[in-house]
């Protein structure tokens, strides 16, 4: 599953990660362009039980997130 | 939703510095504290030893209730004179407001915004309103004193407690409020602890020595500690263990639910605060959280502090540091 989260402000980021991780997905990848998102969606991916590594792409950054 | 609300909608102070550094330097011999000092308010002479303690702040909403939103733009305003040691005498409204929105909304800001006001014993003389897309509320304060009573930021000494009157934690639970993530009663911690004017803080401090004081505000606890820390050319000590912590608070950050402006604080104080080793990330989170109309920040003689910890008698306000003498940080925390 991969989800485009450029452009959006805290809290949204970590609130549609919470929806998107509600069938509990083995892994989730996560597209963002900003520092806040960056950290607090990996922090909550950290928290519910994920294994999280951050590759940073021209400017913006993919999250991987795998149980 | 907008996007940063409260005092989180700050501008960086980077970003500040770098267009109001480049601006003319207005001296006056009357103006005693201005532009350049980072303090609270401006301070000019009036007449002899009378000085006017003048202050302006307004922010968008981080509450959806318009008189409660009202209520924490005036305390917040109202807390920089109370942060120079003032008793705030006359204020101004600042509002911009939405065309689209019904003006039952305006009128409900307002009457909150006039509540915190009477209860700081002020009274408010007019204002300015102007159409904007994003609501946004605060206050134009002046207070008159005599100037050997004025705190400034600059006066903390090797030895000096410091005091903080709130707890941390506002702007993480805003943020998570925001995202329907707080619980009932961590909102009304952070509601009722953005609505408490520091009057009362200020009062009861004004019976004991004070060599600095400041507010904590959008620049956090990390932040404005490092102003007054460079401004009196010290270093200041946070025993972390003593912060006060409003309900929820560092749950809600081990859940990433972290306001942007607690990243921004950390970039701009890069170089300029510390962290012992082992310290939890939450307490970072805390330590750089924007605070929206938080505590008074305060430095006194150790005897004094604790005197004044045990007469204000609430669990919020605490002794949770100490001034040093110069090391290569300007804040440690431990």
């Amino acid at each position: 599953m991969e989800i485009d989260y450029r452009g959006l402000s805290c809290p949204e980021p970590v609130i549609r990660t919470k929806k998107a991780i509600k069938d509990n997905p083995q892994t989730v990848e996560v597209l963002v362009d900003q520092r806040a998102p960056l950290e607090n969606v990996s922090r909550y991916l950290r928290a519910m039980k994920y294994d999280v590594s951050v590759q940073e792409e021209s400017g913006q950054w993919r999250i991987s997130a795998t149980k | 939703m907008v996007k940063t609300s409260g005092c989180a909608a700050k501008l960086p102070p980077g970003k500040l510095h770098s267009v109001i550094d480049n601006l003319p330097l207005m001296k006056d011999d009357r103006l005693l504290e201005g532009f350049e000092s980072a303090d609270d308010a401006l301070v000019y002479q009036v007449s002899g030893d009378i000085v006017c303690v003048q202050t302006v702040d307004f922010f968008p909403p981080m509450v959806d209730d318009p008189f409660i939103f009202g209520q924490v733009a005036a305390a917040n305003a109202l807390s920089d004179i109370y942060a120079m040691g003032g008793e705030p005498s006359v204020a101004m409204n600042l509002m911009c407001f939405p065309s689209c929105l019904d003006l039952d909304i305006m009128d409900r800001i307002l009457r909150g915004g006039i509540s915190k006001v009477k209860e700081a014993g002020a009274v408010i003389a007019g204002g300015h309103t102007i159409e904007d897309p994003t609501p946004k509320y605060g206050l134009c304060v002046t207070a008159f004193m005599d100037r050997k009573d004025v705190w400034s930021n600059k006066g903390a000494m090797p030895g000096d407690s410091v005091v903080l009157t709130k707890a941390l934690g506002v702007g993480i639970i805003n943020t998570a409020a925001k995202g329907g993530e707080a619980s009932e009663s961590s909102i009304a911690a952070a509601v009722d602890s953005m609505t408490r004017l520091n009057r009362h803080a200020r009062d009861i401090a004004r019976k004991y020595k004070v060599h600095a004081a400041t507010d904590v505000t959008g620049f956090s606890l990390s932040g404005h500690s490092q102003e007054c820390a460079a401004a009196s050319g010290v270093t200041i000590e946070m025993d972390t263990a003593s912060l006060p912590v409003l309900e929820g608070a560092l749950e809600l950050a081990r859940f990433g639910l972290i306001p942007e402006g607690r990243y921004t604080n950390e970039d701009w104080l890069f170089g300029k605060i510390c962290f012992a080793e082992g310290i939890p990330l939450e307490i970072k989170d805390l330590v750089l959280d924007p605070q929206t109309s938080g505590g008074l920040l305060l430095f006194m003689p150790p005897d004094d502090a604790e005197a004044y910890v045990s007469e204000m008698d609430m669990s919020c306000c605490r002794i949770v540091g100490r001034v040093t003498d110069k090391a290569d940080k300007d804040v440690f925390f431990r």
